[in-house]
């Protein structure tokens, strides 16, 4: 470059020096209309659906005495339902204490740790095998409380060392010890199915509203802020008349089918034997009925009462819809030919005709929906669970997706201007996008993604169950009632031993919603079929 | 700042394309995420693998605010000093420690997820093709040929009256 040229802009230099200002000021309009319009069109569309979710079921100071909680069932679920009260097995402890270490991105132990104090003392617990009962003694007791053993419910439940009982015993004894217990003044947590007959639902039901002491059943995704969120989604019309709602059960592995590991300690000396069978029909001695209760009819529920029990309640906790009017089942034994004599596949078909959630269209044009239960341990490929309204579907698990249908009558104006697009959500929330922390196996992943295992609240993750056994201990201490009561308990009972009756029957089964009761069966004793252990009655 | 390399003229103002081609996609990113408030990229880091308490911790409630307002400012100035041929230098290492940053959070490695990415990659991806141009373009700047420098040199040589 010359002296010349340094001194002396030229044109040139000029239109070379400041070419580059126009494509800045292009490309910076190009982006901000694009932003612009993208903040826009997200507004207008939050605007429109204004989702915000439902308050989570109320839960006061956990102040005062201790509540004496006396443990009825220790087996697989008794020690979860301890760990959501604040107590750790020993052997639990020292697993989780390694397992962190191994991996630091395990924080099954440190959540546990975080968990806030529900001021409870276990005082007490019942179960029928030496060894669990003894793992619970030596786990909890304390120098302040050592925990008792019962030898059996009815003790426990009249013993005046305890307040409150979790019941986590196999199905056929949840409404026989519940029952016990409200008699005897004891509050009352059960797992699912809250019964295994028909009889037994309606007992339990006169011995709750006879009783002034606190009930809940064991659904904990009543606590999951998904399902708050889709309560309110549901209350805004914003999924249009929902027809159809599908939920499944996908798992593949021996965990998944019940094939739980047999003890080796296990024999007539260790187990209660006479105690285990109760109600059902007597048979020597067998450890797999004792781990793997859940394969045969006389102990167990099937997949109706063991998994659609939850899926039947997670819908409806959010729309509220109560007993089916119909349902028809079908399925078989054809993945798991071990012995059982509960289906491994199953379809259940619930009809709700009367039914509806709202609509966008005129009046009386839709009402009624199906809800289609879908089971198999066969495979595990992930089906969720899509609510499927006229304006749009909506995916619930531990997160919530929202996609509008392109035929929707709401949305129609939003969609042909582009705003709204059917393959995009137009909602999500996710509470952990893009972690699967502390999922160790594929079962549990499954209960994971429905919203079993946590939950969120205020950005931290919680354990559901804590959440709901909280709840329950809050209406003890402060009064209230809890939100999975006697009305939420019956509605999923009757529900699922409609499904278990369809099967075994291969028949459609009624319900008399002015009666209240399943309409009867020419030629048939509707209990003695549910309890029958056998896998079709002819 | 001028270059000793010896380019034909095609050669430079081929590196001069690039340079506006690049600094078009910073810019634009960086203005779009600017006027759209919602924008974050929080699921970006937050699913990273690779180190992840890093990103964990980056992508945190206490940090991500700064954490996108520092990537919009960066992914501007790597924009505006590339458009206008200014600091050109400066963009280059900003743009190539914003692309790195991208490719470690999730990289083209075999096993690793893919995210947000259309095509196929081994180990090579768009990412470290562009911090690559960038690294390029910082070793040749054309700046003061093609750009704002070109006046910032007139105007600040000693005149000769
Ligand atoms: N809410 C949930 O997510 C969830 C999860 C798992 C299990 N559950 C429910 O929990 C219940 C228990 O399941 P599990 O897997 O722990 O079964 P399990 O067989 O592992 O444990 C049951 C325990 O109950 C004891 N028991 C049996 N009859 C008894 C009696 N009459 N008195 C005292 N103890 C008795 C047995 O000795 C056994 O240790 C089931 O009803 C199941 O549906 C709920």
């Amino acid at each position: 470059m010359s002296e010349n040229k340094k001194n002396n802009w030229s044109r040139r230099d000029l239109l070379k020096g400041i070419a580059g200002v126009p494509i800045v000021g292009s490309v910076w309009w190009a982006g901000a209309s694009k932003g612009i319009n993208n903040t826009q069109a997200r507004d207008s569309i939050l605007k429109t659906l204004n989702i915000n979710a439902s308050p989570p079921p109320p839960s006061g100071p956990m102040a005062g005495d201790p509540i004496r909680i006396g443990i009825i069932g220790f087996g697989i679920r008794g020690p979860q339902l301890c760990r959501a009260l604040g107590f750790g097995q020993k052997s639990w402890l020292t697993s989780m204490t390694e397992a962190a270490k191994k991996n630091p991105k395990d924080t099954r132990l440190s959540s546990f740790l975080e968990q806030e104090h529900l001021n409870v003392h276990i005082t007490a617990v019942c179960d029928l095998f030496d060894v669990r009962a003894q793992d619970a003694i030596d786990s909890f007791s304390t120098d302040e409380v050592k925990v008792q053993r019962f030898g059996t419910h009815q003790e426990l439940v009249e013993s005046n060392i305890v307040d409150a009982v979790v019941i986590a015993t196999p199905d056929h004894w949840h409404a026989p010890i519940a029952i016990a217990a409200l008699q005897a003044g004891k509050h009352v947590y059960v797992e699912k199915p809250m019964t295994h007959n028909i009889k037994e639902t309606y007992a339990l039901k006169d011995a709750v509203e006879a009783s002034n002491v606190v009930f809940q059943v064991g659904h904990q995704h009543r606590q999951t802020q998904s399902f708050l969120t889709a309560q309110d989604v549901v209350n805004k019309n914003i999924l249009g008349h929902v027809s159809l709602i599908q939920a499944n059960t996908n798992r593949n592995d021996d965990n998944g089918a019940w094939q739980y590991p047999i003890h080796e300690k296990a024999n007539p000396n260790t187990v209660d034997w006479k105690q285990f069978i109760g109600n059902a029909p007597m048979v020597p001695f067998n450890s797999e009925h004792f781990f793997r209760w859940r394969k045969w009819w006389a102990y167990g529920s099937g997949l109706s009462g063991d998994l659609m029990s939850h899926d039947y309640d997670r819908v409806n906790c959010i729309l509220k819809m109560g007993i089916p009017s119909s349902v028809v089942a079908s399925g078989g034994i054809y993945t798991h030919r071990d012995g059982r004599n509960v289906p491994d596949v199953m379809q259940v078909n619930m009809e709700f005709p009367d039914f509806s959630t709202g609509s966008s269209q005129v009046a009386g044009k839709e009402k009624g929906m199906t809800m289609v239960y879908s089971a198999t341990l066969g495979n595990q490929y992930g089906r969720t669970t899509a609510f499927m309204g006229h304006d749009a579907t909506m995916e619930v698990g531990n997160s919530l997706t929202i996609y509008a249908d392109s035929k929707s009558t709401k949305f129609k104006e939003k969609l042909i201007s582009e705003e709204m697009d059917s393959n995009i959500p137009i909602y999500q929330y996710d509470p952990a996008s893009g972690s699967v922390d502390g999922v160790t196996s594929a079962t549990a992943k499954y209960f994971a993604d429905k919203g079993l295992l946590w939950t969120y609240r205020d950005g931290k993750r919680v354990d559901s169950t804590h959440l709901h056994l909280r709840e329950w201990l809050s209406c003890i201490r402060n009064g209230g009632i809890p939100s999975c009561n006697i009305k939420e308990g019956f509605e999923e009972a009757i529900s699922s031993h409609m499904g278990g009756l369809s099967y075994k029957l291969g028949r459609r089964i009624d319900w008399d919603k002015t009666k209240q009761e399943i309409v009867r069966v020419e030629g048939y004793n509707l209990d003695e079929v549910l309890l029958e252990n056998k896998e079709k009655i002819t | 700042m001028e270059t000793d390399i010896n380019l034909s003229k095609i050669g430079r103002n081929s590196l001069v394309l690039l340079r506006i081609l690049i600094g078009w996609h910073f810019l634009y990113e960086g203005v779009l995420k600017l006027y759209n408030p919602a924008w974050t990229s929080k699921a970006y880091l937050s699913s990273a693998e690779l180190l992840r308490p890093l990103f964990q911790w980056l992508s945190s409630d206490a940090m991500i605010h700064l954490v996108d307002n520092l990537n919009i400012f960066s992914l501007m100035v790597v924009g505006l000093s590339l458009l206008l041929g200014l600091f050109e230098r400066i963009g280059s290492v900003f743009g190539i420690c914003l692309l790195l940053i991208y490719y470690i959070a999730h990289p083209a490695l075999p096993g690793a997820s893919q995210v947000g990415t259309e095509g196929s990659y081994w180990i090579i991806n768009k990412n470290l093709i562009e911090a690559t141009a960038l690294f390029v373009l910082y070793h040749i700047p054309t700046g003061s040929y093609f750009g704002l420098n070109l006046l910032r040199k007139i105007l600040l040589a000693p005149q000769t009256k």
